[in-house]
Order: structure tokens, then C-alpha cells, then sequence
């Protein structure tokens, strides 16, 4: 993804057992700051339906 | 390599007598120059219409795909590794074929071709490494290396990797070849101009799906871009669908590409699809050390697990 463009720290992957309550709030914070920080994704959106 | 043709039509012609095989994949000319077609021959009269020369770039692997009879195929180096990959991936089992192995020295790029010939091209001959175009009222020589296929000039498996008969020696492979320049370029660009990259790369992209069509790992009874329940991707060609597709048809043959740029020859308006696959083609190779279609006896790196697998990713 990053390769077509998407910025790096957008997309994250992360693995998190049922039992790791607190690195799962730890990860939904960093990637809410780490999103937050880009700002808007601005690719891969679809603002109206182009006809030809 | 236009002496070929005698060995393979000899080689068909015993394989189907001697009732070894039901039909013989090759090809025979074209209706086009530059567009040789594939051909399934049945029986030792039609022999005749195989031709070989360096316009028989379409990957013939993409013709197995469930096929119940016993067929003698005419393979040169990447299609030999997609029946490789084919075999592994049950689409083919290996007593069925007859393969009829091609030592190749690249095929010739209709697009380049096209691109410098100021008129309609009428025919295209070849003798030795010089093709001669002629189209109305012109004529033009091309040395071969010049107009080869950019996938073809930096092959580095020209000899098929399993064959039962061979017909001609085995030619020298490429050496020292610098395969991920043009991947490297865009990896070093920054995120808008990898968007804008890949805008551009697919501003003319029809959505006609020759490039799936032509690629022997695109079987699929239902792609993913013909399903409507659900659908998955848009079916216009707004830029964010047609990017869709292709990224995800790329990710689908992750592992498996053999960069026989079928997909790209297939392509009518000359898009270089191959610049998805390739920096798959090239992970694959960094990270797994796997380059697809070179052997029977190895699972590919996306259906097998090993404790050493990178995962730096995952957080
Ligand atoms: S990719 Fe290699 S084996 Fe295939 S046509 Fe080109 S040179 Fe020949
Ligand atoms: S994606 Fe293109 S280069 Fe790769 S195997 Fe398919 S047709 Fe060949
Ligand atoms: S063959 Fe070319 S125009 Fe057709 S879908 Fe593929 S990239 Fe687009």
C-alpha cells in the first residue's frame, strides 16, 4: 500500500491476544495519534460518481 | 531460434502418432503481425499451422487451467514456470503433460514497435537478430535487443525449468542484470508522487481486463471484479476503481508471478501493468528468497509458515 502511495503510519497491523486488554488501548492510542498526526486521508475516496 | 520450428512440429507430430498426447499447445501465426495466436492441435494434418518466431510472447500456461486430457505444450522459460506453479497449485497434475520445452532469446514488444513506426504495420519479418517492419510505402530494420519486451530483456530464465523433450540447446542465460531499477525509483519517491506515479501509469486504462485475461494465474471461475454479491470494487472507471483492481490483482499474484508480462502484452493501451507485480515479485525475492515457478518441490512463501518469516510489520 505504502508503495502506491498511501502514506506509512496510516496503516498498521498489530496482533493482540483476548487477553492483552492494555496493549490493545496502547495500540488504539498510537494509532489514533499516528492518524490524527496525517491528517484526513485523502486517497482512495470517491468524492462523486465520474461519468464518461 | 526460427530453427525451432522444425523440432517442435517433429516432436508434435510423434507425440500425437504415437497417441501420447490428445492435443499439442503451440502457436500458430496470427491474424495481426506481431499477434501470433495460441493453437490447440488435434491431429498430425494440422501440425502444419504451428509456427515459431518472436512474436509468441502470450504465456501458453494460461490454456491448462482444469484440463482433464493428456496435452504435449509448447513451453519456453516463464511459461514452463507457470506450469510449474500451475502444478502446485492443482490446476494441472504433471502425468498430463508433454512439455516440449523452448530455449528462448526474448520476445519482441508490439507496443515499442508501434510507437516508432510512423504507419500502419502490414507485416514483420525476422532474420537472425533483425526485425524488418514494413508497413505502407516503408521499411524499417530493428536490431531485436532494441524492441525486446521489458520483462524479456531482463529475464534471467530463458531455459524452461522442466521439460520432458528440448528442442534446441539450452542458451545462455542473462547474467548480472539489474531486474528492480525502475521499482527502486518509485520506492524512493514520496507518497504524493507514488499516487500521482500510479495515477498516470493507469490514466488510460479501459477496464477491459486483457491483462487478467492473458495471465495464467488469474483463474478464478468468479475474479473478484466480476462478483456483485457482494461487490467488491467499483465497476466504472473512476481512478479509485481502476486502481482497485489493479493493486488487488497484483496482491493476488503475489508469489506466483513469473514476470512473463503476458498481462503487459495483452494490454491495448500499452499500460505497464507489470510495475504492480514487480515490487511483489521483488519482496518475494528480498524477504522470502523465493522467486516463483522454479521448482515442484517447495510450497510458495504465502502458503507456508516458517518461525523466521519477517515480521517487523506487525506491531
Ligand atoms: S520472459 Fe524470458 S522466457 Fe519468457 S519470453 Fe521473455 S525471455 Fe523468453
Ligand atoms: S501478472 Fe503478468 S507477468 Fe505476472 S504471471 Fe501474470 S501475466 Fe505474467
Ligand atoms: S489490459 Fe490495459 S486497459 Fe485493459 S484493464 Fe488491463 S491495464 Fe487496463
Amino acid at each position: 500500500m505504502e508503495h502506491m502511495g498511501i502514506e506509512p503510519g496510516r496503516l498498521h497491523f498489530s496482533w493482540i491476544s483476548s487477553a492483552e486488554a492494555t496493549k490493545f488501548v496502547d495500540v488504539v492510542n498510537e494509532v489514533t495519534a499516528a492518524v490524527k498526526a496525517l491528517g484526513p486521508n485523502k486517497n482512495f475516496l470517491k468524492t462523486e460518481a465520474r461519468v464518461a | 531460434m526460427l530453427a525451432y520450428i522444425d523440432k517442435i512440429k517433429e516432436i508434435s507430430n510423434r507425440l500425437l502418432k504415437e497417441g501420447k498426447v490428445d492435443m499439442v499447445i503451440g502457436f500458430r501465426k496470427g491474424t495481426v503481425p506481431m499477434m501470433n495466436e495460441p493453437c490447440f492441435v488435434k491431429t498430425p494434418e494440422d501440425i502444419e499451422n504451428f509456427v515459431w518466431d518472436s512474436n509468441c510472447g502470450i504465456n501458453l500456461a494460461n490454456y491448462l487451467t482444469n484440463r482433464k486430457e493428456k496435452i504435449g505444450i509448447v513451453a519456453k522459460g516463464c511459461d514452463s514456470r507457470n506450469i510449474v506453479t500451475h502444478v502446485i497449485e492443482n490446476k494441472i497434475k504433471r502425468d498430463q503433460l508433454v512439455i516440449i520445452g523452448v530455449p528462448c532469446k526474448g520476445m519482441i514488444d508490439r507496443h515499442k514497435i508501434e510507437a516508432i513506426f510512423e504507419t500502419e504495420i502490414q507485416d514483420v519479418v525476422e532474420a537472425d537478430d533483425k526485425i524488418i517492419v514494413k508497413g505502407q510505402g516503408l521499411e524499417k530494420t530493428f536490431s531485436k535487443k532494441d524492441v525486446l519486451q521489458d520483462n524479456c530483456a531482463l529475464c534471467i530464465h530463458r531455459n524452461p525449468v522442466i521439460y520432458d523433450e528440448l528442442v534446441g540447446e539450452p542458451v545462455e542465460e542473462q547474467k548480472d542484470l539489474d531486474r528492480y531499477e525502475d521499482v527502486r525509483k518509485i520506492e524512493s519517491m514520496s507518497p504524493e508522487e507514488k499516487w500521482r506515479y500510479f495515477d498516470d501509469l493507469l490514466s488510460t486504462c479501459i477496464r477491459c481486463y486483457a491483462c487478467r485475461n492473458a495471465c495464467p494465474l488469474c483463474y478464478c471461475p468468479t475474479c473478484f471484479v466480476d462478483e456483485s454479491r457482494p461487490q467488491w470494487v467499483g465497476k466504472s472507471i473512476d481512478p479509485i476503481d481502476t486502481r482497485t483492481f489493479h493493486f488487488l490483482r497484483a496482491y493476488h499474484c503475489a508469489g506466483r508471478c513469473t514476470d512473463c508480462g503476458a498481462c503487459e502484452r495483452a494490454c491495448p493501451m500499452g499500460i505497464k501493468v507489470r510495475m504492480f507485480t514487480k515490487k511483489l515479485e521483488k519482496d518475494c525475492l528480498e524477504l522470502f528468497d523465493w522467486e516463483a515457478g522454479l521448482t515442484l518441490e517447495e510450497r510458495p512463501p504465502l502458503d507456508t509458515y516458517r518461525p523466521d518469516d519477517p515480521d517487523d510489520f506487525i506491531k
